[in-house]
């Protein structure tokens, strides 16, 4: 059935969004010839990787049918919180530790979202907005509200490590930093978890049909509450590695950018009601969004109009396959029908 | 008596004020096929989900291989249970072979997915029921019937003790329930209990060895099948005699037909079809599933085109392009799926009734209202009111409710595909009744089934369709049960 390869194929969110990002990058290369470059792969790659890692944390919650909108808090909070501990005691401590600090207390504002969500049964966008509010203001209220920049030297030459430098088409330096590999290492385990792990597979079948799962046994309960502890911990892995990239330690960076993330990820393919979503999808997702901001930045764009065209996509990104979807199942019905 | 696999003792349950389940009990042997017979609405499926434990009872034990069960669903399935659901409760986001698998490795606490193994499991299981489905395939795009298959394979895959199946055959053909009535007996020869619910009586006794009837969410009896027929069984379950016989009735008036099809072809479905359907009168087509009734009845309904032929609407020639001119010109479909296309399960009653009229001008609230209420009156949609979600009706009683929406748009021709599947033997009665007082009321009545009782009771003439064509048309008065069963299955023989 050649047709619904092809109907499917355009019905994947993915194909739409790829398919619009090529077009955009090559109207983009008709006024800019050196933009179709490695190089500017490279950019892209390092300015995307906040967004890949938040992402594929919010993957996993909208998997299972909810969804996030505090992780960019818990991320400012995990990654501010641990500078000021680390700046605060004034002892050294390894790189990892930064990391790893932080991503003990992004799971521990997550075990909050998932206690209320999982153990409770409350709401998700209610519980996830409220702590959005509630873990920023703390982090204002309780941490600290003065930029960090004298940050430890181990810090600065982590910062300072690449992986790869290159020129691009007007001589400028673009690189990609050390950090690149928490994005790997995330990417890597989120795609375990979801794809080779009975867990995994549970936080679809909540997504897929919530009472279905405690049918068949599933401790639907148990499994929220993990689902928020893992992308509380993933969103601290993304706020250290935003201070990082920034080299110093903005208490009011990140929150804001929830939309943004989200966007990435619908892009990618999950759906806002539940049960979809890929890795790949989500990785793709954020690179057309970091595109589509950088280059309509860097081409003078006012910002707002960013949003239009994020919100275009979105509109077309998610809407057209769901309008490719239900015009091939009504001609697949037909079809049956006439067997 | 051997030591019983399942054992319920003393089941109460109540939702709210509504009063579901009084002091019920159940035991299952080794081997036994029990069924769990009822009205719509008398506690079946609810019973099954206390002993699933996937809701608690009030009060009352639930033992499976001597393990206690207290509303906690995993325990249940690790002490052998399985249970196909009324609503199927599969996944409809994930593979065929990912929904049969999952409940076995999750009551293993299988710590890894593997995708080789699920797909094993699941071909085996298939080729075990003589089921041709892609393992490969995400459920929501499969056909009703073969999700039901995939809900019975996930069942049988389980390696059950105890096998709970609650109308399991609605959605499959006669071939598929003698596959599964197959299967049943050999997993009875080796020790497995059944509980089984339906409300297609030959299968009550061809499947059963004992009976529980539950009337109003009480054992009003208990035995083995040899001790009930089809009249007691219906008495047990309604209180009252159930008639099955022919309903009484002038005969249907000789009007000018609503709509007349001529020389109606469509290629690989039917060929030469010649209909005349006049007001008041009820014409059953009555034939297999692929013989083309279905896709027939669409085509008046504009769903399918057919390649050739006419149709005429009073006397004038039509082309229904789609559903929506079809509607317009007064016809109503209700479909065989419905329990999974056309309600809003998490939406009041009165606005589902309510829904296909609404584009029909502007009505109060109070008077949408009062029209639900009408129609709960009349189609004896047992609920406490037209304020509760659907979801909380329970299977039959969600069937009236559309039943109830396109008898509101008070149409000229109601075309009905199955409308009695999932209703019990008394309610059947009820809405024969009322269809054929529809009929008489001057609508046209079209009823495609493969229920040849259902078709002799409450039709004035009877077609029968064989490999896309219409091999004989009857007087339903006249023609004997098996007469016609023989008609309908002639080339399924042959
Ligand atoms: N979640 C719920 N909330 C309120 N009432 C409910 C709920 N679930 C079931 N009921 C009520 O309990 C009664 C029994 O329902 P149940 O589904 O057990 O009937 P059943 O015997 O399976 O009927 P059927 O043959 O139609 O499937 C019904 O009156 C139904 O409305
Ligand atoms: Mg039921």
């Amino acid at each position: 059935m050649p047709m619904r390869r092809f109907t499917n194929a355009l019905a994947s969110p993915q194909a739409v969004v790829l398919a619009a990002a090529i077009l955009f990058a090559l109207v983009i290369a008709a006024f800019n010839p050196g933009f179709l470059s490695l190089a500017t792969l490279v950019d892209l790659l390092r300015n995307s990787l906040v967004t890949g890692i938040f992402a594929l944390g919010v993957l996993i919650v909208l998997a299972s049918g909810g969804i996030d909108v505090s992780f960019t808090a818990i991320g400012a909070f995990a990654m501010y919180a641990t500078m000021s501990l680390v700046m605060g005691l004034d002892v050294p401590m390894p790189i990892l530790g930064f990391f790893v600090l932080s991503a003990l207390i992004g799971a521990l504002l997550g075990l909050v979202n998932g206690v209320l969500i999982g153990g409770l049964g409350l709401p998700t966008l209610i519980v996830t907005l409220g702590t959005l509010s509630l873990f920023r203001g703390a982090l204002l209220t309780f941490v600290g509200t003065t930029y960090i920049t004298n940050v430890p030297r181990n810090v600065i030459s982590f910062a300072r490590t690449m992986i790869l430098r290159l020129e691009n088409a007007v001589g400028q330096l673009v690189s990609l930093p050390l950090s690149f590999v928490v994005l790997v290492l995330v990417t890597l385990f989120v795609a375990f978890l979801m794809n080779l792990t009975r867990f995994g597979r549970s936080i679809y079948a909540i997504g897929g049909s919530e009472e279905g799962a405690r049918r068949i046994g599933i401790d639907v309960a148990r499994v929220k509450v993990w689902i928020y502890v893992i992308a509380g911990t993933i969103a601290g892995l993304a706020g250290m590695t935003h201070m990082t990239l920034s080299r110093m330690a903005n208490p009011f960076d990140l929150v804001g950018t929830e939309l943004n993330v989200i966007a990435a990820v619908v892009l990618g393919g999950a759906r806002i009601t539940g049960g979809h979503g890929t890795v790949t999808g989500t990785l793709l997702g954020a690179l057309v969004i970091t595109l589509i901001n950088t280059s309509l930045l860097s081409a003078g764009v006012p910002s707002y109009w960013q949003k239009v065209v994020v919100g275009i996509l979105i509109v077309l990104g998610t809407g057209l396959p769901i309008l490719i979807d239900r015009f091939a199942k009504h001609r697949e019905r037909l079809a049956r029908a006439a067997v | 008596m051997a030591e019983p696999v399942l054992s319920m003792s003393g089941i109460r349950k109540a939702y709210g004020s509504v009063r579901v389940l009084e002091e019920v009990g159940l035991r299952l042997e080794p081997g036994e096929v029990r069924c769990l017979a009822g009205e719509n609405g008398s506690g079946k499926s609810t019973l099954i989900k206390i002993l699933s434990g996937v809701v608690p009872a009030d009060e009352g034990t639930v033992s499976i291989g001597g393990r206690t069960i207290a509303g906690d669903a995993r325990a249940a399935i690790a002490a052998g249970l399985s249970v196909i659901y009324q609503d199927f409760s599969l996944f409809p986001n994930l593979t065929v072979a990912e929904n049969i698998a999952l409940l076995k490795s999750t009551a293993a606490r299988e710590r890894w997915h593997r995708a080789r193994a699920d797909r094993r499991l699941a071909e085996e299981t298939l080729a075990r029921m003589g089921v041709d489905i892609d393992p490969a395939t995400l459920v929501e795009l499969l056909p009703v019937a073969s999700k039901q298959l995939v809900a019975i394979a996930r069942a049988l895959a389980n390696d059950a003790r105890v096998i709970v199946m609650d109308e399991p055959t609605t959605a499959l053909t006669r071939s598929e329930v003698a596959r599964l009535a197959g299967i049943v007996s050999a997993l009875k020869a080796q020790g497995v209990a059944f509980l089984f619910v339906s409300h297609k009586t030959e299968e009550v006794f061809a499947f059963c060895d004992t009976i529980t009837v539950l009337r109003d969410g009480r054992v009003v009896a208990d035995g083995t099948a040899a001790e009930f027929d089809g009249a007691r069984l219906g008495r047990e379950m309604t209180g009252r005699a159930v008639e099955t016989q022919r309903i009484e009735r002038a005969p249907a008036p000789q009007a000018p037909p609503f709509l007349v099809a001529r020389g109606l072809s469509r290629r690989g479905d039917y060929a030469g079809i010649d209909l005349d359907l006049r007001p008041g009168e009820v014409v059953s087509l009555v034939g297999l599933l692929g013989s083309g009734r279905t896709e027939l009845a669409l085509s008046l309904f504009g769903m399918v085109s057919p390649d050739e032929g006419r149709i005429e609407v009073d006397g004038r020639p039509v082309h229904f392009p789609s559903a929506i001119d079809a509607m317009a010109a007064g016809i109503a479909y209700v479909p065989e799926d419905r329990l999974t296309e056309g309600l809003f399960l998490d939406q009041p009653i009165a606005d589902n009734i309510n829904v296909a009229t609404l584009s029909s001008g502007f009505l109060s609230r109070a008077a949408l209202k009062r029209r639900a209420v009408e129609a709960v009156k009349r189609l004896r949609i047992k609920t406490p009111g037209v304020e509760p979600n659907v979801a909380t009706l329970s299977g039959g009683n969600q069937q009236r409710v559309v039943l109830a929406r396109w008898m509101e748009r008070s149409p000229r021709l109601m075309i009905l595909n199955g409308p009695t599947v999932g209703v019990d033997i008394g309610s059947k009665r009820e809405i024969h009744e009322i269809l054929l007082a529809l009929s008489r009321a001057g609508t046209a009545v079209l009823v495609v089934t493969d229920d040849i009782g259902e078709a002799l009771a409450l039709s004035d003439r009877i077609l029968v369709m064989v490999k896309g064509r219409v091999t004989g048309a009857f007087d339903a008065a006249e023609i004997e049960e098996d007469r016609l069963y023989a008609e309908v299955t002639k080339e399924a023989r042959a």
